[in-house]
């Protein structure tokens, strides 16, 4: 079979601000569930510095294991056209956050059940300005320290590596999860966040 | 001042066109024989990638299982169907010249992505975007927002209508000034087929300047990003019609699994 070729990647730009981010973007689980989770952290370039222009965007399996997703993330008003967002009625898998001003972002989800043979993970898409083709990437979660010794791709990782992909535990319900576009060159506390690639066809 | 790359300085960027130019040419010609489609995330003419790329090579992931096989679903409840209309979102008409962009989002065996989120964003028809960040010295349009959404039809079909965007200066380097786009943001039937790029316009004389586009060290895979002008799609008296394909990475695992796929390539 011949192959089509691909249409390039290019940057997210700066200003996708007013087009892509919608109301309750982050809220991928609602306030109110008493097994909501809070996961947070920076988005860092290569000096540290926090990035105020990225997009993260989240997918993960619904409490009950499916990955077939569902619609309604954005749900628009059809009288007025305004993006009211989700209603929590379902599980959409869908999450999209931009960085604010001081590079941070906040989602709020419910902690995904494992697929497969591998822990539960969140998983990631990073846009930026200056990031000419997006970054994959996932957020594990401390609670499942065996689960993870059998993970495919944490197992498969040196120790600090690794730990760029578990977030911290910060209180009840709480996460840290900081994203390092670029890091030094060894593998100290400013290691890069391992990224990942997916065979292509 | 526009604040784009240079947020707080005022000083007018250093390296010169040719400066850049020339540190183009040096990575076309070292990425010639790779005819890669997307570009490489460390491209130093583009200045801000230069802190903004991962050092390590990404880390294969061959599970048959990752979550990221499957990928987020939109339905008709997200969009409105004036949302594919952007020249109708305010009062009046905004300025500019009115225009349709339409097309197909394929996977790369040439199947129909349906049903599937597309989302645009532009500058107005003089190079401003409807964005606080945005200080370039060119007026705001009351009448224009630069925002579409819509879901491709059964055959990955899509259509917007809108205006022509204005290309606009920014702050790479001195004199920098970026061909007119169209931002485009497109899901697949996985997660690992998302895609965020730009559409641009048949025969801008700033293709050549612009380190962006230029990322793309492929001259064919360039031209993929190109929209062409189809005269026969033009409606007389209201708009002239652009089309341009987009195509999406695919997940090896779906490319092989339906014969009929071939089908339905045009
Ligand atoms: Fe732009």
């Amino acid at each position: 079979m011949t192959m089509l070729p691909a249409t390039p990647s290019q940057t997210i730009g700066p200003f996708y601000g007013y087009a892509l981010p919608f109301a309750r973007g982050g809220d991928m689980a609602s306030d109110a569930h008493p097994e909501a989770v809070t996961v947070h952290g920076y988005v860092l370039d290569g000096e540290g510095a926090p990035i105020p222009d990225a997009l993260l965007e989240f997918w993960q399996p619904a409490p009950d294991g499916s990955l077939t997703g569902a619609p309604g993330s954005l749900r628009t008003d059809p009288t007025t056209g305004v993006l009211l967002g989700r209603d929590h009625t379902g599980f959409t898998g869908f999450g999209r956050v931009p960085t604010d001003a001081d590079g941070h972002y906040a989602l709020r989800t419910l902690t995904p059940p494992a697929v497969g043979k591998s822990a539960p993970y969140l998983s990631v898409c990073l846009f930026a300005r200056g990031l000419l083709h997006h970054l994959y990437t996932r957020v594990y979660f401390p609670e499942h320290e065996a689960a993870q010794a059998a993970d495919p791709l944490l197992a498969a990782l040196p120790p600090r590596r690794r730990a760029t992909l578990v977030a911290r535990g910060q209180g009840p319900r709480s996460y840290r999860f900081d994203v390092r576009i670029q890091g030094g060159d060894g593998d100290g506390a400013d290691a890069e966040t391992v990224f990942l690639a997916f065979p292509l066809g | 001042m526009r604040t784009q790359e240079v947020p707080v300085s005022s000083e007018p960027p250093a390296e010169t066109q040719s400066d850049i130019d020339a540190e183009i040419e040096a990575l076309r010609k070292a990425a010639a024989a790779r005819g890669l489609s997307h570009p490489d995330r460390d491209y130093p003419p583009y200045r801000s990638s230069i802190l903004r790329h991962p050092r390590a090579a990404p880390v294969e992931i061959t599970d048959p299982e990752a979550a990221e096989l499957s990928g987020p679903v939109f339905g008709a409840g997200d969009v409105t169907a004036l949302d594919a209309d952007l020249t109708r979102r305010h009062r009046g008409e905004p300025l500019g010249e009115r225009i349709t962009v339409s097309g197909r989002v394929l996977d790369r065996a040439g199947r129909p992505i349906r049903g599937q989120l597309v989302e645009i964003w532009q500058a107005n028809a003089s190079g401003r975007y409807a964005h606080q960040r945005d200080q370039h010295p060119a007026p705001l349009d009351p009448n224009f927002t630069g925002v579409g959404r819509c879901l491709t039809d059964d055959h990955g079909r899509y259509q917007f209508t809108t205006i022509k965007p204005g290309p606009y200066p920014w702050r790479n380097h001195l004199n920098a000034w970026r061909p007119a786009h169209i931002h485009f943001s497109l899901f697949g039937a996985a997660f690992t087929q998302r895609l965020i790029t730009q559409m641009y316009f048949p025969g801008d004389p700033l293709f050549g300047y612009d380190p962006i586009l230029q990322s793309v060290t492929d001259e064919a895979a360039r031209a993929r990003l190109v929209a062409g002008y189809e005269h026969g799609r033009s409606v007389p008296e209201y708009s002239m019609a652009y089309t341009w394909d987009i195509v999406l990475d695919g997940p090896r695992a779906t490319l092989f699994e339906r014969p009929e796929a071939e089908e339905e390539r045009r």
